[in-house]
């Protein structure tokens, strides 16, 4: 019994200390913004390892997920004869939550876990240590585009991935199952609100990838220099990225939709 | 030593994992001549050249580098300071997405405003330097361990250091490519006028290029002085290490229990 009290202390410790690491580590990477010159092209350059080389899984991902979406939601709707609004449901669980939920997870495990092994491998082949000594910091040149580049691409992929998400479901909705094109965008439209569902959808997406992003590249940085210590990190970055996005997506969902 | 020291450690003491690695280490490094850190695995050599660059600071003492009291430089003074350092890891530590040119040109590209006809003149002579200026299109996965130690060498002079520090030149490389690199570290010391560091624990090629050497063992200096002095040097600790004796003051079991302990040889009955 004091074992396994002594045990959560200990673990309790090490996570608090992890997380101050962490937190500096952050301050570093912000407050270290390389000029505009130099930082521009490194920044694009990440944005498309990080963002465009996702859009792939963004993209076919949304699309069966909107096609799942408008198998499921019609054969439940049709139950209560309200087929029709097929496209508000699909819309509003795409915007609201399975857009940013869902791009979030898949980046955590597509484009995360690559910055970690790259960052790991990195400071393991002493990469970073020689920018060092030559006088360049790794954490403006290395971990800053990383970083940015994640936040940056994240709500663009969740919006991407919505999109395609009712594109997929109008496909099924619309083309397969039959139901009247006007009243599925009609519906859509006028239950679909920017600020509430829309804006909403894209804070989450943009707290998401600013977390996901800093998961990875700390864990990166932060990795035992070995092949297993790299493996536990890529590791680290996708299941503490998952749930941080899932308890984070019921706090913000809390916050923003819970009119109790 | 008469020489001005370029580099002086005073009473460093530094600790990694709750293990003491260096217990009040003092050593003064001349000015424009090859010092050799010599010592078995595992005494800090390599941490003694993190910490004249700065990537480590000492819980105590003090490192001078060119008169700069390394640990309480403000970051921005240190990466200044660096540039006039260079640094030879022991895996070369090239950037790996990026060809060999690249590599060398990385350091001018991040400090200068050069033009990119003089910044290719730079690079292919550095290249030259170390004979490799027909590889600068190949990518580091294409290189040998000696090439790319060289390519790493032309690297950490591109920007005409003061100071260049090598860690484990000599580790892992054949004869030929060992001989390349002895003959390279001779020669840039003396046409550029560098003061140069090695870390090493290979013994003939180290005192067969350095002026001084230190060797350490237990955190501390045990040996210092040129090549011939050490040869005759009454302790047996570093009369072992230069010899390769495998037994001697430093035992050649690891500290551990009785052998009846372990073999269970009292218990029987």
């Amino acid at each position: 019994m004091m074992d396994a009290i002594a045990r959560l202390g200990k673990n309790t410790l090490d996570f608090l200390a992890s997380f101050g690491r962490a937190s500096q580590f952050l301050l570093g990477v912000l407050v270290g913004v390389p000029k505009p010159s130099v930082g521009l092209p490194l920044l694009l350059k990440q944005i498309y390892s990080v963002g465009v080389l996702s859009l792939v899984i963004v993209v076919v991902s949304g699309l069966f997920i909107g096609m799942v979406l408008g198998l499921q939601g019609y054969t439940i709707l049709s139950d209560f004869g309200s087929e029709s609004a097929i496209g508000q449901m699909i819309a509003l669980t795409l915007v609201r939550e399975l857009g940013p939920v869902v791009t979030a997870l898949l980046f955590a495990g597509r484009a995360g876990s690559a910055l970690t092994a790259e960052i790991g491998l990195m400071k393991a082949t002493e990469q970073l240590s020689s920018m060092e000594m030559m006088g360049v910091d790794p954490l403006r040149r290395v971990i800053a585009p990383r970083l940015w580049a994640g936040f940056l691409s994240m709500p663009i992929l969740a919006l991407v991935f919505s999109m395609v998400g009712i594109l997929g479901g109008m496909l099924v909705g619309v083309e397969w199952l039959g139901v009247f094109e006007g009243s599925f965008w009609g519906n859509m439209q006028a239950s679909v609100d920017f600020r509430d569902d829309v804006l909403n959808g894209v804070i989450k997406s943009v707290v998401f990838g600013f977390v996901c992003a800093w998961i990875a590249v700390y864990q990166g940085y932060d990795c035992v220099p070995t092949s297993a210590g790299i493996s536990s990190a890529t590791t680290k970055t996708v299941v503490y990225s998952s749930l941080a996005v899932l308890g984070l997506d019921f706090i913000l969902t809390a916050v923003m939709f819970g009119n109790f | 030593m008469a020489e001005a020291a370029y580099i002086s450690l005073a009473n460093v003491v530094f600790s990694r994992s709750g293990r003491r690695i260096f217990d009040g280490l003092s050593l003064q490094i001349p000015r424009g001549k090859i010092t050799a850190i010599m010592g078995p695995s595992g005494t800090g050599k390599t941490t003694l050249l993190r910490l004249i660059g700065g990537q480590l600071k000492p819980e105590s003492g003090s490192v001078l580098v060119d008169g700069h009291d390394i640990p309480k430089l403000r970051r921005g003074a240190l990466y200044q300071l660096r540039k006039k350092m260079g640094m030879l890891f022991q895996s070369g530590a090239l950037f790996t997405d990026v060809n060999v040119y690249e590599n060398v040109a990385f350091p001018l590209r991040v400090h200068t405003k050069l033009p990119e006809d003089m910044i290719r003149d730079i690079v292919l002579m550095k290249l030259e330097a170390v004979g490799l200026r027909g590889a600068s299109d190949l990518m580091p996965a294409e290189l040998s361990g000696g090439m790319t130690r060289r390519v790493a060498l032309a690297r950490s002079i591109v920007l005409d250091p003061e100071l260049i520090m090598y860690d484990e030149p000599f580790a892992g490389q054949d004869p030929i490519a060992m001989g390349v690199v002895v003959k390279l570290i001779r020669q840039l010391n003396s046409a550029m006028g560098l003061t140069s560091v090695l870390v090493s624990h290979d013994v003939p090629e180290s005192l067969s290029i350095c002026h001084y050497a230190f060797i350490l063992s237990d955190g501390k200096v045990i040996g210092a002085g040129t090549p011939e002095q050490l040869r005759e040097h009454s302790s047996d600790k570093v009369q072992q290490f230069l010899q390769g004796k495998p037994d001697g003051p430093v035992p050649f079991h690891y500290p551990a229990p009785e052998r009846a302990v372990d073999f269970g040889l009292g218990a029987k009955q």
